[in-house]
């Protein structure tokens, strides 16, 4: 077998393997290189399976030889790719630039330990999105979640444990609640292989197990993927953990739950149960427009500027899932275009902010007020960004907010209520980034320091890649909206 | 040079120039000199694509597929041609006032206001020339996002105050209306290129058609409809060059520019017109035009009178396009023109006085004009351009106007234009009289004009306001193909 077949095995192994190699090197600068390194490989697969994705269709790959269902697949179609190309890629930049902004966050010597965590929940959270085994999303899940708290926690702000214990608790609730409907199916079924799954759930024939089954997978992916009112874990694990810690999380994590959410739904549960497109559109469209409407309101009054980006994250999970709830090609195709503009335009400010803590002390608006002098470049990076999550025309986030409006229009009625939910937001937004935008620019300072103190070079190099990747998506939107258009065509090819 | 590339030159020019002027930030002179050189050729360069659409030719320019069969694509109409080379001329006189301006008020910052200033003007290309709905919506916010920095120039906080009003409504209504606007007619079309003749017939009817040119006239908000126009106003804040180019001429224009072409080659014309449910435009036009003239009566400020006068002008254009004869729609086009030239001189004057002498009221005028002969001149022939008296280049406009509301029998147009007439010189004329017959109150320090380049500028601009008066024909001509091609 060639090496190009062993990638999607070797997507999941190179980060997984890496990190008890991380735990061994100790030294703090060898272990970031070869964490970096591993990320930087995944990426790179990620890369060439995304472009095997693209011309030859979804891979396929038998681990350790073993036939479905027997074995375990990784089974890796374009919403997988894509999911790869983010969880990688957000992991990528962030250690390579972010290793200035780490050091302040905790001292070296404990840093190979946090690294091997790292690895860890890359690891796990690529394995979910490349794993076709309903058992295995558990497990990934599992290593991914517990690695998490192990990084949110890791920071020298001590909020920071009360916020990873909140977040233990309810992510061990949704992870629990996963498995107990993962359990019911099998129960019933016989099989874990999603695509058996497909299969055999058409020959049960008492339905009721099966539904709450799929109760309990919606509402535990819920709280995985903080979709409102389960979000609560969100805003303090965001705030606390080191800063490039939330920018890796913020671009990912959440979206990863949701790709499971979508997958297991289009595939095992819509085609088969009767009326549950109703169901899934019924519960998760009020919540994602109570989500946009929430998140978007406090995000405008919150004044610590991590705290009113991770309300925004609430916000824009929610529109991910209004997308999703439509349940058309329209609608999923907007929706899986959202989790990756999103990515970019939330990733960037993140990594603003991580740019802008290596200089300043406090993190509320008014510490931050009239940096922009200070720092030019990381405060137009994230000027941009900003625009991006606005959706201002030729970034990211205009091209996915288009795709999300077009697929409303089609709705008739429901989709009025949408558009006007998601208009309110996006203005809301135009007025939390500006609070930021106009204190950095236009604020007076605290001290009267003026000097040019831009943030290290990594970490603004980082940032504008991340930065002009939104204007290139926006102007260039080829690569997603054909993957996302994929995705979409293949979640609804399941349907009936 | 073939007209394709010469419309990808007339875009990049600016942002080449912004980048020059960016870098030659540290020598004050050799920056000047970019703007000039710049702004010079961008002018050339536009105006060199005028005998190809005088020829009849509809040069395209197709830069990128976006999605979903969308695309970033120019082309040239008569309509942007007109539009692309008045913005471009008059930033060659608006460079040489601001250059005056700037120095003579020891502005900070000056490199950044000439980077965004170039920007601008990039912007302002585009949505010119843009090829359908979605390029100029992108080109539509960039505009509004670049200006910005420009209206919050000072940067001391009743400056941020009224910049975020600015960037509220015009960021505001375009994404909470213009965008809408623009799905819709997509979801309802499959297209978004504009179309001599439009696209929107038979595709939607009834009241839906009112409303969704409500959400055009309403989300385009630089066309600055009532109640859509407290940013103009505020925007005032900004030093004058930027009053002067963008918020007479640039930007606002940019608005009725739109909505013009949206009445044009998205609706279409006779489409319109038959329909009862987008009548509702000029009873919205003739209350802004009104209202304007009434609340400009009222100001103690000068640049704060002129936004409004401006308010109220805009909504002539509005007007003329929404009478919906061929001469109005001519009228529409001319007044565009007419109103730059007079406006901006009398921005232009507005700075000069400020420049000079510290004044920005109106009851501090008084004498003036034996103090600042010139500019008080070219004053008096922009205020009788608003005014639309002979020989100024606002007649001219006012005249095709009113044929066009009589080819029609339109006579809420006619009051309107008439009653805003008399408005117009119930502000206008007491300023003139003031400032030539009135004695300066005592006290005052003496001051003589304003810096040449300031002067020389505002002279050039009244020229052009009576040039335009016997010079009108290839502007006619150019915009009678829009007609033609309607019809």
């Amino acid at each position: 077998m060639s090496l190009a077949q062993q990638l999607p095995a070797l997507q999941i192994v190179v980060p997984l393997l890496t990190a008890p190699l991380v735990v061994l090197l100790r030294g703090p600068g060898l272990s970031w290189a070869a964490a970096s390194a591993a990320s930087v490989m995944a990426f790179v697969i990620a890369i060439a399976i995304t472009s095997m994705v693209l011309t030859g269709g979804a891979l396929s790959y038998e681990m350790g030889g073993w036939p479905a269902p027997f074995g375990i697949t990784l089974e890796i179609d374009a919403l997988s790719a894509l999911m790869l190309l983010l969880v990688t890629g957000a992991s990528a930049v962030t250690l390579l630039c972010g290793r200035a902004s780490l050091a302040q966050n905790m001292d070296a010597g404990r840093q190979h330990l946090f690294f091997a965590a790292w690895l860890i929940v890359l690891a796990g959270l690529a394995g979910i999105a490349a794993t076709g085994d309903a058992f295995n999303v558990f497990v990934f899940m599992e290593i991914s979640s517990l690695a998490s708290y192990v990084l949110i926690a890791a920071g020298s702000d001590r909020r920071a444990l009360t916020a990873t214990f909140k977040y233990l608790i309810m992510g061990t609730i949704g992870a629990t609640f996963y498995l107990i409907g993962v359990g019911l199916v099998y129960m019933m079924t016989g099989t874990l292989n999603f695509a058996d799954m497909e299969l055999r759930i058409a020959d049960v024939t008492d339905q009721r197990p099966i539904l709450v089954a799929a109760g309990f997978i919606t509402v535990g992916l819920a709280l995985k993927a903080a979709v409102f009112p389960l979000h609560i874990w969100l805003p303090n694990a965001y705030t606390y953990a080191p800063h490039m810690v939330t920018a890796f999380l913020a671009a990912c994590s959440t979206k990863v739950a949701i790709y499971v959410l979508l997958r297991f739904d289009f595939l095992v549960f819509q085609g088969n149960l009767e009326a549950h497109a109703i169901q899934f559109a019924i519960f998760l469209a009020p919540l994602a427009l109570l989500g946009i409407l929430v998140g978007s309101a406090v995000a405008m009054v919150e004044a610590n500027i991590k705290r009113l980006l991770a309300f925004s994250s609430v916000a824009q999970i929610g529109y991910i899932l209004l997308g999703a709830s439509f349940a058309s090609a329209a609608g999923l195709t907007a929706s899986v275009a959202l989790m990756f503009n999103h990515a970019l335009a939330k990733g960037a400010l993140f990594l603003a902010v991580a740019a802008i803590a290596t200089r300043i002390a406090g993190l509320r608006l008014d510490d931050i007020a009239g940096i922009g002098r200070r720092m030019p470049w990381t405060c137009a990076a994230l000027a941009l960004a900003g625009a991006s999550l606005v959706g201002i025309p030729g970034t990211a986030g205009f091209v996915s907010k288009w795709l999300l409006l077009q697929a409303a229009f089609e709705q008739g009625t429901f989709g009025i209520v949408a558009i006007v939910v998601v208009v309110m937001s996006s203005l809301a937004a135009v007025v939390y980034i500006w609070r930021i935008v106009e204190c950095v620019y236009f604020g007076t300072p605290k001290n009267e320091d003026t000097t040019f103190a831009e943030a290290p070079l990594p970490l603004v190099a980082g940032l504008w890649l991340v930065a002009l990747a939104n204007v290139y998506f926006g102007l260039v939107p080829a690569l997603p909206v054909t993957l996302a258009e994929t995705a979409a065509a293949d979640l609804l090819s399941h349907l009936p | 040079m073939n007209p394709t590339d010469t419309i990808a030159i007339a875009m990049l020019l600016p942002l080449i120039g912004a980048v020059g002027i960016a870098l030659c930030g540290r020598w004050p002179n050799v920056r000047e000199v970019v703007t000039l050189v710049t702004a010079t050729s961008l002018a050339v360069v536009v105006w060199s694509l005028t005998p190809h659409i005088m020829a009849g030719e509809r040069p395209e320019l197709v830069v990128a597929p976006l999605f979903d069969g969308l695309s970033l694509a120019f082309t040239v109409e008569p309509l942007g041609m007109l539009f692309a080379a008045l913005a471009s001329t008059l930033w060659i006189v608006n460079s040489v006032y601001s250059i005056g301006y700037m120095r003579g008020n020891n502005e900070k910052n000056q490199t950044r206001f000439y980077v965004c200033f170039a920007i601008a003007i990039s912007a302002v290309m585009g949505i010119a020339f843009a090829g359908n709905l979605l390029t100029l919506f992108l080109c539509y916010e960039v505009l509004t996002l670049s200006t910005f920095p420009l209206v919050a120039h000072k940067g001391d906080a009743a400056t941020v105050r009224s910049a975020r009003i600015y960037l509220g409504i015009l960021l505001g209504t375009s994404i909470a209306l213009f965008l809408p606007a623009i799905i819709w007619t997509y979801m309802a079309t499959g297209t978004l290129t504009f179309e001599p003749g439009g696209i929107i017939s038979g595709k939607l009817a009834g009241p839906a058609v009112g409303l969704l040119l409500g959400l055009y006239v309403f989300g385009i908000g630089k066309a600055a409809m009532m109640p859509v126009h407290r940013w103009l106003p505020a925007a005032m804040v900004a030093p004058t060059p930027v009053s002067a180019l963008l918020h007479a001429v640039a930007v606002v224009k940019a608005g009725v520019f739109t909505l013009t072409k949206v009445i044009i080659y998205v609706f279409g014309v006779d489409f319109l017109f038959a329909q009862p449910s987008a009548e509702w435009l000029l009873y919205a036009a003739a209350f802004t035009i009104l209202a304007a003239s009434v609340v400009a009566l009222r100001q103690q400020n000068l640049k704060r009178m002129l936004a409004y006068s401006t308010i109220g002008q805009l909504s002539y254009v509005i007007l003329a396009a929404a009478i919906l004869t061929p001469l109005s729609e001519i009228g529409a086009a001319v007044h565009i023109v007419a109103h730059a030239f007079g406006k901006i001189t009398l921005f232009f004057a507005a700075g000069a006085i400020y420049t000079a002498s510290k004044k920005t009221e109106l009851n501090q005028l008084r004498g003036i004009g034996a103090r600042m002969p010139w500019t008080m001149a070219a004053f008096t022939i922009g205020a009788l351009s608003m005014i639309g008296v002979p020989p100024t280049g606002g007649f001219v406009s006012k005249w095709f106007i009113l044929a066009g509301a009589f080819q029609s029998n339109n006579y809420v147009a006619i009051f309107t234009i008439i009653v805003s007439t008399i408005l117009n010189a119930a502000y206008f004329l007491p300023i003139i009289f003031m400032a030539w017959f009135s004695k300066e109150a005592p006290g005052g320090k003496a001051h003589g004009e304003a810096p040449w380049p300031a002067v020389l500028a505002l002279c050039v601009t009244a020229v052009l306001t009576l040039a335009f008066f016997f010079f009108n024909q290839p502007v006619l001509d150019l915009e009678s193909q829009l007609v033609g091609r309607v019809k």
